[in-house]
């Protein structure tokens, strides 16, 4: 199996996946899902302590899934590390053989287990990829040289349905501009936009990869209607949940069929089952 | 304006616990508007700590509380002040630093309030934070909209995945700052501001603790 870059560099149509580590050591259960990944997604990303909820360090599942066989794209926020942790936890991923890299700002942690906790914010995503940049050139943000550089692969976040628009997009380019080269997006359910992203992305070098997020239940479509920004699930998707017998069933129909339909134009897919990850693996065989 | 909120009178009680003979200051200013430490709100504790059977030895509603001649004329004019077993501040963290810094070491000086932001005044009783003292104002990047202040997550580059609509997710009820930023700067024909990548910011310039400003006597001016 290629990995992400490649597959990427050579124009065919990649897919990775989303898995989540265990709130403790025991790694058992994470890995029997890395294991239903492997040899489906052609790189599975590590969520970094997501929802602002503490979980196994997304680094050390990094190497986890690594040592499986599966390529891994290191998620990082910005919400839980200073500058220095930062900057030596990309390079730590790096030696470690980590090659994709995926900055994002991170949930506040206001929402997660921790409340209490300060959240730290030292750099923003732009800031992050730029930082990145920096150690795959051979300096460290301050410019003073590295004795050994990085060289990783860059993503980051984008939110095609995000409105107002404007300002995401010229976030989008500030990460363009200081070394994104992938771009994981936000979960969408109106095609019809995300071809407009698409087109709009196009006149960059970046490849796109669009977000699909597995509705479980029409009980978790309105959720997202209510709680998720930048995620509108339109009513014709719920009622189809809403009238089908098994609705996990049908919500993998409607992702197998967005990723279908992203085949067609897009250069991957990215796929959330948030804990379903088998069901990661029957979206993939029915988009066949 | 600093803002302030009251301590939990039981806390309060617990810091006086075996001290006798207290002391109050309140402060005419920033305290006094925000109905935390004027002359109301010294009345006030004096009566619940006599209820407490506490003995309040004297009080003094100064001015402005972080105002060191001013605490210093007062532990002059006040004998009491000196003597007490503990002095109880009504005012601000820099008003009880100031009458810290006037006691003798074996004087606890303790807090009646939690210092919150410096606010704007939309009107009288009604405090939003106006700038978090950063020591490296952006206004002028941000049209006048501060992203450390307005932004929970203090982010220099716009919006996260959190804006919703152009709300901010951590509180609904707030607009998201680059929500609004984007739109002044807009108005204002200034959107290749926004475009621009902000380096991080310079936390030299605010973290070194404590931070002091000495102008130098050609701007203090009189003598």
């Amino acid at each position: 199996m290629k990995a992400l870059k490649s597959k990427l560099d050579s124009k065919e149509f990649a897919v990775t996946a989303e898995i989540c580590p265990p709130r403790g050591t025991d790694t058992s259960v994470f890995m029997d899902k890395a294991r239903l990944l492997k040899g489906t997604v052609d790189a599975a990303n590590v969520t970094d302590n997501q929802r602002a909820v503490m979980r196994l360090s997304s680094l050390a599942c990094s190497l986890l899934l690594m040592r499986e066989g599966i390529d891994p794209v290191f998620q990082m926020t910005c919400r839980d590390r200073n500058r220095l942790a930062i900057q030596s936890d990309i390079m730590g991923a790096f030696v470690l053989g980590i090659r994709n890299i995926l900055a994002l700002t991170g949930d506040h942690v206001s929402f997660g287990d921790h409340r209490e906790a300060k959240a730290v914010f030292d750099i923003d995503s732009v800031q992050m990829v730029d930082v990145i940049s920096k150690l795959n050139g051979g300096t460290n943000m301050k410019g003073t040289p590295l004795n050994g550089r990085t060289d990783l692969f860059i993503g980051a976040v984008v939110a095609p349905e995000a409105d107002p628009w404007e300002p995401e997009m010229i976030k989008f380019e500030k990460k363009i501009e200081a070394g994104a080269r992938f771009f994981q997006t936000q979960a969408f359910y109106d095609m019809h936009t995300f071809r407009g992203f698409f087109e709009y992305a196009a006149q960059f070098d970046v490849k796109i990869l669009g977000g699909i997020l597995l509705l479980k239940s029409a009980k978790m479509a309105h959720f997202l209607n209510k709680n998720v920004p930048g995620v509108n699930v339109p009513q014709h998707l719920i009622d189809e949940l809403e009238s089908s017998e098994n609705q996990l069933e049908t919500g993998i129909r409607i992702a197998a069929r967005q990723l279908k339909e992203l085949k067609t134009f897009c250069h991957g897919a990215h796929i959330m089952a948030i804990g379903q990850e088998e069901s990661v693996v029957k979206i993939i065989e029915e988009a066949q | 304006m600093i803002i302030t909120k009251k301590k939990d009178f039981g806390d309060i009680l617990e810091y006086l616990k075996g001290r006798e003979k207290v002391f109050l200051f309140g402060c005419n200013s920033c305290a006094e508007q925000c109905r935390t430490g004027g002359e109301r709100e010294v009345e006030e504790m004096k009566r619940l700590l006599g209820e407490e059977g506490k003995e309040v030895t004297g009080s003094s509603v100064v001015d402005e509380t972080c105002y060191n001649m001013l605490i210093k004329r007062e532990f002059k004019r006040k004998e009491a002040a000196a003597s007490s077993d503990a002095i109880l501040v009504l005012a601000c963290g820099a008003g009880v630093r100031t009458v810290a810094e006037n006691t003798d070491d074996g004087t606890p000086v303790l807090p009646a309030l939690d210092t919150l932001f410096l606010a704007t005044v939309e009107r009288y009783g009604r405090f939003f934070e106006g700038c978090s003292l950063c020591g490296e104002c952006v206004l002028g990047e941000t049209a006048g909209v501060c992203p450390h202040t307005y932004c929970p997550k203090g982010l220099l580059n716009g919006p996260c995945g959190g804006m919703d609509g152009g709300r901010c997710e951590v509180d609904l009820e707030n607009g998201c700052a680059w929500i609004d930023i984007y739109r002044r700067l807009k108005a204002q024909g200034r959107l290749h501001v926004l475009k621009r990548i902000s380096p991080p910011k310079d936390h030299s310039k605010d973290l070194t603790r404590p931070r002091k400003v000495v102008l130098d006597r050609g701007v203090r001016g009189g003598a």
